[in-house]
């Protein structure tokens, strides 16, 4: 059962094309990570699902909706909490969720029952009556989450949602995403933090409006069959990376912190330690020099690269 | 309608939080009232006046008397044109004795009107001659020297009134009677503009910078995301300005009753409708802004642009609209402070009743119905 359906969704900022015919459709419950680099058109394309943005064409109906036809309706089936924190800091705890109940039309039952969801989720009890501003981020974030949930939605949006919180907060946030996707509500993220990537059931990479990839994490792996990496750790990275480039059994590499990552031609999966050898021959010291799995970074850089 | 009141309970609350902008909002008004309302006044007093006695006789010395008696002038020096020996030398001693003619002292600012008597004003009223004296009058600011030229020839009239027997009394005489303001306090006249004007401010800044506010800091696209529609998060959002800035306007309203004795001669009801209907449009006018500017910045200045300016020149609150070009005549009609003023004065000062400003009001009620609508037009287009 889909429950965000998307075919050729396209948006045109007059000569610019934003989004360009994207088609992909999301399972319900499911964790749906949307990856790309800054103007990528991961935001236009939220807030077109969203209905906040009417496309220039293409459809998409959210929750069973056609977010064209009915954008009203789009709304009070989902959920949003963007890159920032959009709560207003010169109310309380309390006072934001209130104003975020009232706005989905809550009663005041039902508010309280949810008050109640959202302080023992965030981990707010306590501090109710805490301004939004005097919070660290991680509690501020958790009750911009509350606030975007408080009337169930079946259907969450989150617009880069862990920008400048500090990493246990983070894993804190997961955690709560992992657990309303368990609980059958659908969760499209965007992020480009990588490693936040592995939580998403599937991924979906953006390059310049367009759909350059799609599939789970092993499935997007999969794009390296037959192409092997080595990692390369030296004393000299760069000039390590500057004579690997220079090899024909070498087909690009990358920086990844200290070490060099190496994608082989197809077929020379082999030739590692010849490789090895010229290295020392030109004077670097290898330290260390083993094929690795690529991980999702790789994945990003070769799909962006090709689509480009 | 719940979506609604949860935006004005919001908005509440953060007014109410922000004790600093509910002070403004609140008394600042009301401090601009005082400052304005003790320096604006076009009642001129103490006029420095000096005389030129070149007759020397009781009805001349009962001339100046009656300027020094009239409370509006005081006898700062006395012109010497013969070399007789002058009375009062209180200015005068400080003086070089060669600047002291008239025209040294109006140079210098020492006085702003000279009267000059000429020889023989007490022979000609001894014999019922018809004469003149000269009054010369400091014309660097002219509305003053109106005023100035106007008391001047009240004290004359008055004093030739004396001397004329019963029986020579002018067929047709002109005697002006004031109304409303018979001593002609320009308080009174100008206190209901300023209460137009702080009104109008406070209005349109204050829900000007609200939904500036919001989109600065992004939580406008929060609540964009909630099915709310435009229309119940712009008349959420002006309900509180629009109680808090009615407020502002009644204690500046008892602050000048109670301060500049302001009277309240008609229906306070009758105020209280004008007094909405211009706040409304007000209000439309700082959400019209609202839709135009990205910033706070931007929005405070557009914000004191439109409504400090033509609140202060363009609606008769100063200067009268009927003496202005016509080209600015036809630009005042787009000044909602114009009716405003109308209705105001007359409520207060005359007592008058609807139908003397039915129309004004109705001028309120369209200039409010067309900001209203051009301003939730465009905040609906960049809704969604």
């Amino acid at each position: 059962m889909n429950s965000i359906t998307v075919t050729d969704l396209t948006k045109r900022f007059g000569d610019f094309l934003a989004v360009d015919a994207l088609t992909f459709s999301v399972r319900e419950g499911e964790i749906f990570g949307f990856l790309g680099s800054n103007g990528a058109g991961k935001s236009t394309t939220i807030r077109m699902l969203c209905g906040l943005l009417k496309p220039t064409s293409g459809s998409a109906t959210v929750g069973g909706i056609d977010v064209g036809r009915d954008p009203e309706g789009v709304k009070r089936r989902i959920g949003y909490m963007s890159q920032r924190f959009s709560l207003y800091e010169g109310l309380t705890v309390n006072q934001n969720i209130t104003f975020f109940g009232g706005l989905y039309g809550l009663d005041r039952a039902r508010l309280d029952a949810r008050r109640h969801f959202v302080l023992e989720m965030a981990g707010l009890h306590g501090r109710e009556k805490m301004l939004a501003a005097d919070l660290a981020g991680g509690w501020r974030q958790r009750l911009a989450l509350g606030c975007a949930i408080l009337h169930e939605p079946s259907i969450v949006f989150l617009d880069e949602p862990t920008g400048g919180v500090d990493p246990l907060s983070r894993r804190e946030f997961w955690r709560l995403i992992d657990e309303l996707s368990a609980s059958g509500t659908t969760v499209l993220v965007t992020t480009h933090y990588l490693d936040e990537a592995e939580h998403c059931h599937r991924l979906a990479i953006i390059h310049a409006g367009q759909l350059a990839a799609l599939g789970t994490t092993d499935e997007l792996k999969q794009v390296f069959a037959g192409r092997a990496i080595i990692e390369v750790q030296a004393a000299n990275p760069v000039e390590a990376m500057r004579l690997l480039d220079g090899m024909p059994e070498v087909e690009k590499t990358s920086i990844f912190g200290i070490a060099v990552h190496a994608v082989l031609k197809a077929h020379q999966a082999d030739a590692t330690p010849t490789l090895k050898g010229r290295l020392e021959a030109a004077g670097v010291s290898v330290t260390g020099m083993a094929p690795v799995r690529p991980s999702l970074e790789d994945v990003f850089l070769d799909v962006v690269e090709q689509a480009g | 309608m719940r979506k609604m009141l949860a935006v004005a309970r919001k908005e509440f609350r953060q007014i109410a939080r922000d004790t600093r902008t509910l002070m403004i909002l609140l008394f600042v008004p009301a401090f601009f009232l005082l400052l304005f309302g003790y320096a604006l006044s076009f009642d001129i007093r103490n006029v420095h006046l000096a005389v030129e006695d070149r007759d020397h006789s009781a009805e001349s010395r009962s001339l100046v008397s009656a300027f020094v008696n009239s409370g509006y002038f005081d006898l700062v020096a006395t012109v010497d044109a013969g070399g007789a020996a002058p009375g009062q030398r209180t200015l005068i001693s400080r003086l070089r004795a060669g600047a002291q003619t008239a025209v040294g002292l109006m140079d210098r600012n020492d006085v702003r009107a000279i009267l000059v008597i000429p020889p023989g004003l007490g022979r000609a009223v001894q014999t019922s001659r018809p004469t003149s004296v000269q009054v010369l009058l400091n014309g660097d600011n002219a509305n003053t020297a109106t005023t100035v030229m106007g008391y001047a020839l009240t004290i004359i009239r008055s004093e030739s009134a004396r001397y004329q027997p019963a029986a020579a009394v002018p067929l047709l005489s002109v005697e002006p009677r004031v109304w409303y303001n018979p001593e002609l306090r320009s308080t009174l006249f100008l206190v209901p503009g300023l209460i137009a004007y702080i009104a109008m401010i406070t209005a349109v800044i204050s829900t000007a910078l609200s939904v500036v506010r919001e989109k600065e800091r992004g939580t406008i696209e929060q609540v964009r995301m909630a099915p709310l529609n435009a229309g119940s998060f712009i008349v959420g959002k002006t309900i509180p300005y629009f109680l808090v800035s009615l407020a502002s306007a009644l204690v500046i309203i008892a602050a000048a009753m109670t301060l500049f004795g302001m009277p309240m001669r008609g229906s306070w009801a009758l105020l209280l409708v004008a007094l909405s209907l211009f706040l409304v449009g007000a209000l439309g006018l700082g959400l019209l802004i609202s839709s135009v500017a990205d910033t706070q910045q931007v929005a405070f200045q557009a914000a004191m642009l439109a409504s400090f300016l033509p609140t202060l020149m363009l609606s008769g609150f100063i200067f009268p609209i009927s003496s202005m070009p016509r080209f600015l005549q036809i630009v005042t009609y787009a000044v909602p402070a114009r009716y405003f003023l109308i209705a105001l004065r007359g409520v207060v000062l005359k007592g008058s009743g609807i139908e003397a400003f039915g129309s004004e009001l109705v001028a309120l009620a369209v200039f409010a119905a067309a900001v209203l609508a051009l301003a939730s037009a465009r905040l609906r287009r960049q809704w969604a």
